[in-house]
């Protein structure tokens, strides 16, 4: 019988969601011992095919074909039993066990239902041996660096047979060394034989460990080129895209006084025993947009947690309009000039369950034109968030009474956008405002953005969308890793230069 | 716009969600019954449950009247606490240092009525600050430190009421308290209208309007002031009201300081109308009013003036429990229609879910499983 | 002396049996406050066995069967929680909580019943569960006890069983990743948990006196075996610990009159038995902060969930 050339080929996958095609006709072709890299933006569609081909969710067509015979996963197991094994992006360990019993998890040897742990050890012993992932099968995985619980990821598939390995964003978490080790099992593995199918953004990652990649972008597939015959700039501009984009009508920043001044920033993670901040600082002038540009998990969030006063840093200050709020409390941030539209907004941004006027007035329902003795002036909070809804343009079901659950995404994060503008801040931190909107809702948010900045405020957006970093920002600091290894004008820059910034193949 | 009309009915959907659970409670109750008493199930049982007070006129309503008051009171104890995120199981303990409270002003100090009763609230209080400052400030979860300090509280009150049965509040005949009398007992008087008189019931005061009032006061400060408000956001999504620059450690202290107050001036009501004497001699299970202002609350959606005909519902059946033919039903029954009621109400959110789908045939998910996200994505603490 | 041990015996027999209980709930990743219920429920239906069995029956036989319909009521019990939490996802606070309520309004009703008058007492004979050992009276609890407990040691660290179950409480996304069916494990922890608790409740209630008043359910029993179970970190060895050291001070109100030192101190009854609680309490304000609870405890599984 004719092998096929390829272990596993995904071919015309399409996926769709309400209102999107996460993935559209979409062909992966995986060879046997290569390394082939998954390579897109965010919500460009990679975990939506791999959740197709671990069974997670159903195609509406196309077929999934192993060694050339076309096969169904309805289910993560139905994966299991064709020796497809995946290293999560957030490790499924139990973190109390050993190495030992999380590796054997599901598949233990045993007598009787008793287990069998030697027999066990001695096959993870021989496992790490040869390939060279170094764990102690007895440490506890609490214990354990984060590189090691990796191994023990890639461990749980050996031990199951697994040919196809699939790894997702096993970098994001890793130290400098870590990587570096992690790129060196991956050869190994492909050169015994497995078949690795590697996800990532990252662009000097993929051209020193992949054999071939294939860029999706925006829920299409792009194409799949040697990296041997590539370069980091072209598989950038193939990440990115160089489509049309409704560009943002403004003059150029007239920046005045700094209004806001971080120094030496350093704050603890709360993932990894490492820093998520390391050193950083920045200062906003008023009336500059200055954009904090990056990949997920560099350290904004908690760059934007500390600066806000949701969490608290290890070291450095915070100067607001001249006035150290270094370790004031959110309420004296926020009077002192601070408004916050946050990364989450149904974490932080919004109480659901509240209606509509309740949640306009959550950061200022104290002040007295809110509250008379203590008593809400609900005609003043009605009125106040009728003309919110009139001037931002907020629509729902029953104006100010609507329970926010109830409201689209997009209305709910307008909401946000109009009571953190109209509390008149001089400092706006502003994170990634247009997350999950449509085109719409992205275009009027900039334009609130920009009049602010117009109108003399300090703006602090953090992006992770390139578009909107081109676009919006009068200045781009690019984060990586916790540090700031770039500052651009937007004028003087291209997108494929930064998203070598923004991979951490370059730096200043 | 169809989630609008779904919205808009969710107070009818709660509503029915909560007569539900009282039809099936009621209907288990049946069984019990039957299963008792065979024939004589309706005529001897399940007739004077279903009636209630309006089965002796009209001392049974000046009974379920006087029972209704604390339980009120234990309701909004609960009730508020759920509005404000928290589970008090602890209803129960604040109520027997309320009590306590009350009896220690009213027997030994001879207090005025009115100052006995802000002793129990104040003693109630205490207890329910407990459990608030070992969850803000050691993260224990409120659930265990009620349950703790409820027998703590039993306990500790026992052996001074007690005191090896001879202490000042004991009356060793009766192995009860003493009798609250004179200016310390609670009017019956109301505008010149003698409630006791009415109803021929000796310890039905004005209890149950003082409850009623409290009732509408909790409405209008849940609803009306910035404190209710802050609350509330802390209750419903504490990273937002951390957001919004609320303090939430003092939030769950303050709110289960309430809360305590609630149930601690509930056994004021209770005691202080004379309505029960205490028994501290062997007295080894907590007061039960705590514990069916859980299923207050829960009826009544934690809302606080449905609270007033949720308890009114649960006095009412637990009345009509007493009149029952004592020989084939145990008055317990009562107590176990409760209990199923609370069971139904914890998952009552696949009856709304059933009610939803009945009504509008589909979008049956929209409202539920929001709810059921924000309820997982709550943090967790440590026990 | 004796007297103290024996009375600590008893009730560390019956702590240790109720928190094995639990922590096997809780390992499954289901929050059992209904431990208080099912004990009553399990004490309710091995006491009535007692009174309904053949008088003329053999004792031994007695014993065997009480005990065994105790662990089958606690088991059916127990699976009205974990319907509830497993299957319906409610609160599993609110649950436990109604089937304690539940529990002694259900041993109310009966037991009055049962005796056709409004008294919640009821007598049986518990001589069969009682034995001599040189000067110690024993009770074949302990002796049930600890054969349960070293069962449960092996179930839980040497059985693949127990490996899957504390996987379920820990990260049940995992387990589920690999191919174990999380509901299954929860229920198999809770009815575990039925069983033992079942079997605690009967131990509490029989051996110790012959009348039982089931007003007062089983008195926080089912609560301070909880506080033993936090405080034995959710690992039977210690959990049996724990319970010696609970034990000790509750066995105290059964016998501070009649050591001398005590008796001086002039403490009472009340205080006696308030000290099991107010111990957890203050263990558990030190130790919250290094909980080993199971991760995903209180967290109703959905299997969509990634």
């Amino acid at each position: 019988m004719a092998e096929s050339e390829y272990v596993i080929e995904m071919l015309n996958i399409t996926k769709e969601f309400p209102g999107i095609r996460a993935n559209d006709n979409i062909t992966l072709q995986l060879k046997r011992g290569e390394i082939h890299a998954l390579l897109g933006e965010n919500g460009a569609g990679k975990s939506t095919l791999m959740s197709v081909l671990f069974g997670l969710y159903q195609p509406e067509s196309g077929v999934i074909r192993k060694n050339g015979q076309v096969v169904r996963i309805s289910d993560p197991n139905d994966a299991n039993d064709l020796n497809i094994g995946m290293v999560h992006q957030h490790f499924k360990l139990v973190e109390c066990f050993s190495v030992l019993d999380n590796i054997i998890l599901g598949v233990e040897p045993n007598r009787a239902g008793f287990l069998q742990k030697k027999q066990a050890r001695e096959k993870v012993v021989a496992l790490s041996q040869r390939y060279g992932l170094r764990v102690d099968p007895d440490a506890k995985v609490e214990d354990i660096s984060v590189g090691m619980q990796q191994r023990t990821e890639i461990l749980k598939m050996l031990y199951r047979d697994n040919e196809i390995l699939i790894f997702d964003e096993p970098t994001a978490v890793l130290t400098p060394q870590e990587i570096d080790e992690l790129m060196q099992i991956m050869k190994n593995l492909a050169a015994e034989g497995k078949s690795i199918l590697f996800i990532s953004h990252k662009l000097a990652e993929i051209m020193a460990v992949a054999d071939r990649c294939t860029v999706l972008r925006k829920g299409r597939c792009i194409g799949t080129v040697n990296t041997a015959e590539t370069t980091m700039e072209e598989l950038s501009s193939m990440m990115v895209g160089r489509q049309v984009n409704f560009k943002v009508d403004k003059k150029d920043a007239q920046p005045g006084e700094v209004v806001l001044d971080v120094q030496r920033l350093t704050v603890p993670s709360k993932l990894h025993k490492n820093n998520a901040v390391k050193n950083v600082s920045l200062q906003v002038r008023r009336g500059e947009i200055v954009c904090l540009a990056g990949i997920e998990g560099n350290g904004q969030t908690e760059f934007v947690y500390a600066l806000t006063g949701l969490e608290k840093q290890s070291a450095g200050t915070i100067h607001l309009c001249g006035k150290d709020v270094s370790h004031a409390p959110i309420r004296q941030r926020s009077k002192d000039g601070m408004s916050h539209i946050p990364e989450d907004r149904h974490k932080h941004g919004l109480v659901l369950d509240f209606t509509l006027e309740q949640n306009m007035v959550l950061q200022r329902y104290w002040q007295p034109e809110f509250q008379k003795n203590g008593f809400i002036n609900f005609p003043a909070v009605r009125q106040y968030s009728d003309r919110l809804i009139e001037q931002y343009d907020v629509r729902s079901g029953q104006g100010s009474a609507t329970v926010v659950r109830s409201m689209s995404g997009g209305n709910q994060q307008k909401a946000i956008v109009a009571r953190e503008i109209d509390k008149d801040p001089e400092l706006l931190v502003a994170v990634q405002p247009t997350r999950g909107l449509d085109v719409g809702a992205i275009e009027y948010i900039h334009k609130q953005l920009v009049s602010e900045r117009d109108a003399g405020k300090g703006v602090l957006l953090v992006s992770l969308e390139l578009d909107e970093v081109m676009n919006v920002s009068d200045r781009i600091l690019v984060m990586y890793e916790g540090e700031i290894v770039g500052e651009f004008d937007p004028k003087n820059v291209t997108v494929e230069e930064l998203g070598l910034y923004m991979a951490g193949a370059k730096r200043m | 716009m169809k989630k609008k009309t779904l919205l808009q009915s969710s107070g009818f959907v709660t509503l029915f969600a909560s007569l539900v659970c009282i039809a099936i409670g009621l209907l288990f109750g049946f069984l019990v019954l039957l299963l008792l008493g065979g024939d004589k199930a309706y005529s001897d049982g399940f007739k004077q449950i279903l009636l209630g007070g309006f089965y002796m006129m009209p001392s049974g309503i000046g009974k379920e009247i006087v029972t209704a008051a604390p339980l009120i009171m234990c309701g909004l104890s609960v009730a508020f606490a759920f509005k404000t995120g928290l589970f008090n199981i602890g209803a129960a303990g604040q109520y027997t240092l309320g009590a306590f409270g009350g009896l220690v002003f009213a027997l030994l100090l001879h207090a005025p009525w009115w100052v006995c009763l802000l002793a129990s609230t104040v003693f109630g209080a205490i207890w329910g600050a407990i459990p608030g400052i070992f969850k803000a400030y050691l993260n224990v979860n409120e659930v265990i430190t009620a349950i703790m300090f409820n027998w703590i509280g039993l306990y500790g009150c026992n052996t001074i009421m007690y005191g090896r049965g001879t202490g000042a509040m004991y009356n060793a005949k009766q192995s009860k308290t003493f009798a609250v009398t004179g200016d310390s007992l609670i009017p019956s008087k109301l505008f010149g209208w003698d409630m006791t008189e009415a109803f021929g019931y000796k310890s039905c005061t004005i209890a149950i309007f003082l409850a009623i009032l409290v009732a509408v006061l909790l409405y209008v400060v849940i609803n009306k002031t910035t404190f209710g408000y802050e609350l509330k956001a802390c209750g419903c999504n504490k990273n937002a009201a951390k957001y919004a620059g609320i303090d939430e450690k003092r939030s769950i202290i303050l709110s289960m300081i309430i809360a305590g107050a609630l149930a601690g001036f509930g056994a004021g009501l209770y005691y202080l109308s004379g309505a029960a004497q205490w028994i501290p001699g062997d007295s080894t299970a907590l007061p039960s009013e705590g514990f069916d202002g859980i299923s207050v609350a829960l009826l009544a959606s934690s809302d606080p003036i449905a609270a007033i005909f949720s308890a009114i519902f649960i006095s009412h059946i637990s009345t009509g429990g007493g009149f029952m033919n004592a020989s084939l039903f145990p008055p317990e029954i009562a107590d176990i229609i409760s209990g199923i009621i609370i069971y139904l109400c914890a998952f009552s959110l696949l009856f709304k879910n059933l009610i939803v789908t009945l009504f509008t045939g589909k979008r049956k998910k929209a409202l539920a499983s929001a709810k059921t996200d924000a309820k997982t994505s709550d943090g967790k603490e440590a026990q | 002396m004796f007297l103290m041990l024996k009375y600590a015996l008893l009730s560390a027999t019956v702590l240790m049996l109720v928190a094995l209980g639990g922590c096997f709930s809780e390992h499954s990743g289901v929050i059992n406050l209904a431990l208080e219920g099912i004990m009553v429920i399990g004490g309710l239906v091995g006491t009535m066995a007692l009174n309904l069995l053949p008088a003329d029956m053999l004792p031994v036989w007695k014993v065997v069967i009480s005990i065994c319909l105790a662990a089958v009521s606690g088991i059916v019990y127990s699976s009205l929680l974990a319907f509830s939490a497993i299957n319906l996802k409610a609160d599993q606070t609110i649950g436990g909580t109604a089937l304690n309520l539940l529990s002694t309004a259900i041993a109310l009703v009966v037991v009055k019943r049962y005796n056709g008058t409004q008294s919640a007492k009821l007598s049986y004979d518990n001589t069969p569960f009682i034995f001599q050992a040189g000067p110690l009276t024993l009770n074949v609890f302990l002796i049930i006890g600890l054969v349960l407990l070293a069962v449960s040691i092996v179930l839980l660290y040497k059985t693949r069983f127990g490996l899957r179950l504390q996987a379920c409480g820990e990260h049940p996304q995992a387990a589920g990743s690999v191919g174990i069916n999380v509901y299954k494990m929860r229920w198999a922890g809770v009815l575990i948990s039925g069983f033992l608790a079942g079997i605690g409740g009967f131990a509490y209630i029989v051996p110790a006196v012959q009348t039982w008043n089931f007003e007062v359910g089983v008195a926080g029993m089912g609560f301070l075996a909880l506080a033993v179970m936090i405080f034995g970190q959710w690992k039977p060895g210690k959990i049996a610990l724990a319970a010696i050291f609970f034990a000790i001070f509750k066995s105290l109100a059964n016998i501070y009159d009649s050591i001398g030192w005590l008796s001086a101190l002039h403490l009472t009854k009340e205080l006696y038995n308030m000290m099991p609680f107010a111990a957890s309490m203050i263990i558990l304000a030190f130790t919250s902060k290094r909980s080993r609870a199971p991760k995903a405890e209180g967290i109703p599984y959905d299997k969509g969930q990634r």
